[in-house]
């Protein structure tokens, strides 16, 4: 099961936010993408969604284009986790997870109980149990976004795309997303999500992609590619790129910006 | 919400509006108490005799009885227009007139009475402009590309209602003002005093044809609150269930325009109740709020008969009942909104 882009022009009619992007993603693998603000990564990624035709290239679900496939066929091979909002009617959190087993339904189908269990299974996996009564609009933007996951995974599909599942989150929640991502790749699924933090990738990526201007700068190991250099390039300033030692004898890459006094 | 406070508040609905038919019924001219009503009734399903004054069946079968069917009809249709446009436009201020339905059925029937045709004429013509209005905005959205296309249907429906406002205001102008000003006047602010069987019959199927789909996609419109490209990506086509809720809250509030001119309010209060009744699940808004529509429009039109020594015209009353509960309700329930 796969998610390619093979060189990829994304954007708007008359405005190409990126081009000649190519990269892959298959069941089981986490592929984290790095870049600075207004880079191109949610273009990039509705692209690959196929919510943004694409200005060039093509986009292959499963090997076939992504234009020749129904919104609920993709919605089945690959789920998408926007970052965390404000929904505009009070539907409980049960109801928003629920609306993942769409692509799964007819058109005139409403969920059915085995619907509802899945939905339930993808809360509870989630640990979000004691708020699946609660109203979305009214639990905290972590509690939301962890929503969001319970949602995409409910959605059953092949692979998760993440936009800044971390953005707006306080530090624990956004170790426990972290937790959560590792849990859904090694239980099978492919996820791309973007990020800020270089130090997340280093935490739970396989590969590193990192887009700079609209391009893909680079695409590797995490080792290989998140580099005083490489941070430097991207977003311009001086960070050191180090090890610390952590309990059992492993060590763990850490970025620490360099700060003038 | 549960579905056994869901199935209660249908329940309530329900038993509420059985009894406002029966009060409808037996206040007015002629009062008929449930028990004629019931014999009447009878009668026309059995064909057995019932003894009573034929003006009780004249009463029932001619002359309240349609007025009572199409305030439920129209009620319900407004209503549920209402709901499915207010999920459909992430909006709670938005009414089954946001795309120009009302404007447009407005200037085929000034036009209709300008040109002094006959009632059928009439109607027809402010069906027809109803749906041409809404076809007219959805074209003109559909073809303006690279923006939200929620917010173009807006602005198209917008500007496109007020050049029909224009429209009507010219025809007012330009009109008869001893004959035709008072019935274009009459006509606008709307009323079920001349509501006939033949009404009835004629707007039942348009009715069921835009409340069918509704329920049938009654899961993907709670999709369509999303973000579009959400939606989209939950696996929804987007783009062919708007149309289709389109052409169904269309046709419905044409066809109830279309006999009873123009009555705001419904389309956008009753939701409102309906979904702090059962929440925003529309397989329980859409039935509540078809409830609810049907029971404060028989109301108000009952009130509206019965109060004063004339009519009052519905929509002047519906605006009068409208208003306090709609800022009460958005006093007290503005929690759930964002």
């Amino acid at each position: 099961m796969k998610l390619e882009a093979s060189h990829l022009d994304f954007g708007y009619r008359g405005h190409r936010v990126g081009s000649d992007v190519s990269l892959s993603l298959v069941s089981g693998e986490v592929l984290c993408l790095l870049g600075p603000n207004g880079s191109g990564k949610t273009t990039l990624f509705k692209t690959l969604l196929g919510l943004l035709p694409s200005q060039g290239g093509q986009v292959l679900v499963d090997g076939i284009d992504v234009r020749r496939k129904k919104r609920d066929e993709v919605a089945r091979f690959v789920s998408y986790v926007p970052q965390a909002h404000a929904a505009f009617f009070p539907f409980t959190v049960r109801e928003v997870v629920l609306m993942g087993r769409t692509a799964h339904l007819g058109v005139f189908s409403s969920p059915s109980r085995h619907d509802r269990e899945v939905a339930q299974a993808a809360i509870e996996r989630m640990r979000l149990g004691h708020l699946a009564g609660s109203i979305y609009t009214r639990i905290s933007g972590g509690e939301r976004q962890l929503a969001l996951i319970a949602r995409a995974l409910a959605q059953d599909g092949h692979i998760i795309v993440m936009d800044e599942p971390t953005a707006n989150l306080d530090f624990g929640n956004q170790v426990r997303v972290m937790e959560h991502i590792q849990a859904v790749a090694r239980a099978g699924m492919g996820v791309l999500l973007s990020t800020h933090d270089p130090d997340q990738a280093f935490l739970c990526a396989d590969r590193v992609a990192m887009l700079h201007e609209g391009r893909l700068a680079r695409l590797g190991a995490p080792d290989e590619v998140i580099t005083s250099e490489s941070l430097e390039q991207i977003y311009g300033v001086d960070v050191v790129v180090t090890r610390v030692p952590m309990d059992g004898g492993r060590q763990r890459a850490i970025c620490i910006p360099v700060v003038a006094d | 919400m549960t579905s056994a406070r869901a199935w209660g508040a249908g329940a309530l609905a329900s038993a509420m509006l059985a009894g406002l038919v029966l009060i409808a019924f037996s206040v007015g001219r002629f009062p008929v108490s449930a028990g004629d009503l019931l014999s009447v009734l009878w009668t026309g399903l059995t064909g057995r005799e019932h003894g009573l004054d034929p003006t009780i069946e004249t009463v029932v079968l001619k002359i309240r009885g349609p007025r009572v069917a199409s305030a439920l009809l129209i009620g319900a249709a407004l209503a549920a227009a209402g709901a499915a446009y207010q999920n459909m436009f992430r909006n709670p201020l938005v009414s089954p007139d946001i795309l120009g339905v009302s404007a447009g059925a407005a200037v085929g029937a000034v036009l209709g009475i300008f040109l002094s045709l006959n009632v059928i004429a009439i109607q027809s013509l402010a069906f027809g402009f109803g749906l041409g209005a809404v076809g007219l905005v959805y074209v003109i959205s559909s073809t303006v590309r690279g923006h939200d296309p929620l917010l173009v249907l807006v602005l198209a429906g917008v500007v496109v209602g007020s050049l029909l406002g224009a429209c009507v205001a010219l025809m007012k102008y330009l009109a008869d003002p001893y004959n035709q000003l008072p019935a274009i006047t009459f006509w606008l602010l709307g009323s079920l005093a001349s509501a006939s069987p033949e009404d009835v019959w004629s707007t039942l199927p348009l009715m069921l044809l835009g409340l069918v789909p509704m329920w049938l996609l009654r899961w993907r419109i709670n999709l369509l609150s999303l973000e579009d490209e959400e939606a989209r990506a939950l696996g929804v086509e987007t783009g062919r269930i708007r149309f289709t809720v389109i052409a169904a809250a269309t046709l419905m509030t044409s066809a109830a325009v279309a006999i009873s001119g123009v009555i705001g309010w419904i389309g956008l209060v009753i939701p409102h109740f309906a979904r702090m009744l059962v929440g925003p699940d529309f397989s329980r808004l859409l039935p509540v709020s078809v409830l609810l529509g049907a029971g404060f429009l028989l109301g108000v039109d009952t009130l509206a008969r019965t109060v004063a020594r004339i009519e009052i015209p519905l929509g002047v009353l519906t605006a009068f009942v409208g208003t306090p509960l709609f800022l009460w309700q958005l006093a007290t329930a503005r929690r759930g909104w964002q």
